[in-house]
């Protein structure tokens, strides 16, 4: 062992030889946000294409033809159940509380697949009645938009499950609480976008 | 090399202090409430008709939108000034720099654009 360690000594080390796992906890979660962030410039790019776009109907239906607000309304209780739900699994994580992290995790997937099943039918339900993205450019940018945002929570879904998965096999371990904060910030930036989806595409488009 | 490793471990109790002081139940439950309320009122504003006058409703809409982000920003992504030494805060606020450059020029520009390029009859519809 002695010689080993004066061996490692003499010789040149040509690769970092900290462990890399002792400082990633530290800038992982600012890296995610700098994800986030250019994140939230890919949004506004499709909001400003939406802004631009929005009112271009083709002679086709308006907004206001087509958004069901009651049906908006119902998802983004949704979206919001869920948020408050994966904070309680946050609250529950920082307890230490194993079980009660996945039954927290359980209730917000499965407000998150509420969230994406009612978005599937309103989208279904238009494209039954001819508004298809080919149909205008407001629909164009519209199912861009309000598609990219049911992506980010689809994937985020898939996230939750490995998470949920990895949690019952390795225990709220320090890797696996960095990575539950990480799909935390995920989850709430997600609703964020959402608040900006519902005000600006869904309750400003059936305004006259 | 061990210093450096006390400098990280420092740094990981500190951020684990500084997360627990933010995510509270407490917290949660007023930004939730805050969030409910904040959009109760934008869908009860357009579906009642309450204000009578669109572009009023709009910007009053708006304005809720701005609160509301700010209350998610707060209560559930726990964002303040002091968290990765203020590296988040500048990050946000290049970031709404950005937003803001590419959301008005693009509205701006783009509304000239179809002012200059659309001449129309009295009688035509252009949108």
């Amino acid at each position: 062992m002695t010689t080993a360690t004066a061996q490692q000594a003499d010789t040149p080390v040509f690769h970092v030889t900290d462990d890399e796992h002792e400082h990633s906890g530290g800038s992982t979660m600012l890296g995610f946000w700098m994800y986030l962030m250019s994140d939230c410039l890919v949004f506004a790019v499709l909001f400003a294409t939406y802004g631009v776009l929005g009112r271009s109907y083709a002679a086709g239906p308006s907004g206001a033809d087509l958004f069901d607000l009651k049906l908006v309304a119902v998802n983004t209780a949704m979206l919001l159940f869920s948020s408050i739900t994966y904070g309680f699994a946050m609250l529950a994580m920082e307890k230490g509380r194993q079980a009660a992290v996945q039954g927290w995790l359980v209730v917000t997937g499965l407000f998150g697949l509420a969230f994406i099943g009612i978005e599937l039918y309103e989208f279904h339900h238009m494209i039954l009645e001819g508004a298809t993205p080919m149909r205008s450019a407001f629909l164009s940018s519209f199912f861009t938009l309000v598609g990219t945002h049911g992506l980010h929570v689809s994937f985020g879904l898939i996230w939750l499950t490995v998470l949920m998965v990895q949690v019952s096999q390795r225990g709220l371990i320090e890797a696996n609480r960095r990575r539950l904060m990480c799909l935390s910030m995920f989850w709430h930036f997600l609703d964020v976008i959402w608040i900006g989806v519902f005000t600006f595409v869904y309750l400003m488009g059936v305004l006259k | 090399m061990s210093g450096s490793q006390n400098h990280s471990g420092g740094h990981g109790a500190e951020r684990g202090e500084h997360g627990a002081s933010h995510a509270t139940l407490r917290g949660y439950l007023t930004g939730f409430v805050l969030a409910a309320i904040l959009t109760a009122i934008p869908f009860w504003l357009v579906m009642a008709d309450v204000l009578g006058n669109a572009t009023t409703t709009a910007i009053v809409i708006m304005a809720f939108a701005a609160v509301q982000i700010v209350v998610h920003m707060i209560y559930f992504l726990h964002m303040d000034s002091r968290s990765e030494g203020g590296w988040t805060m500048m990050a946000l606020i290049f970031t709404i720099v950005i937003v803001v450059i590419a959301l008005s020029g693009s509205l701006w520009v783009m509304y000239h654009l179809n002012v200059n390029m659309m001449p129309m009859a009295p009688g035509d519809h252009p949108m």
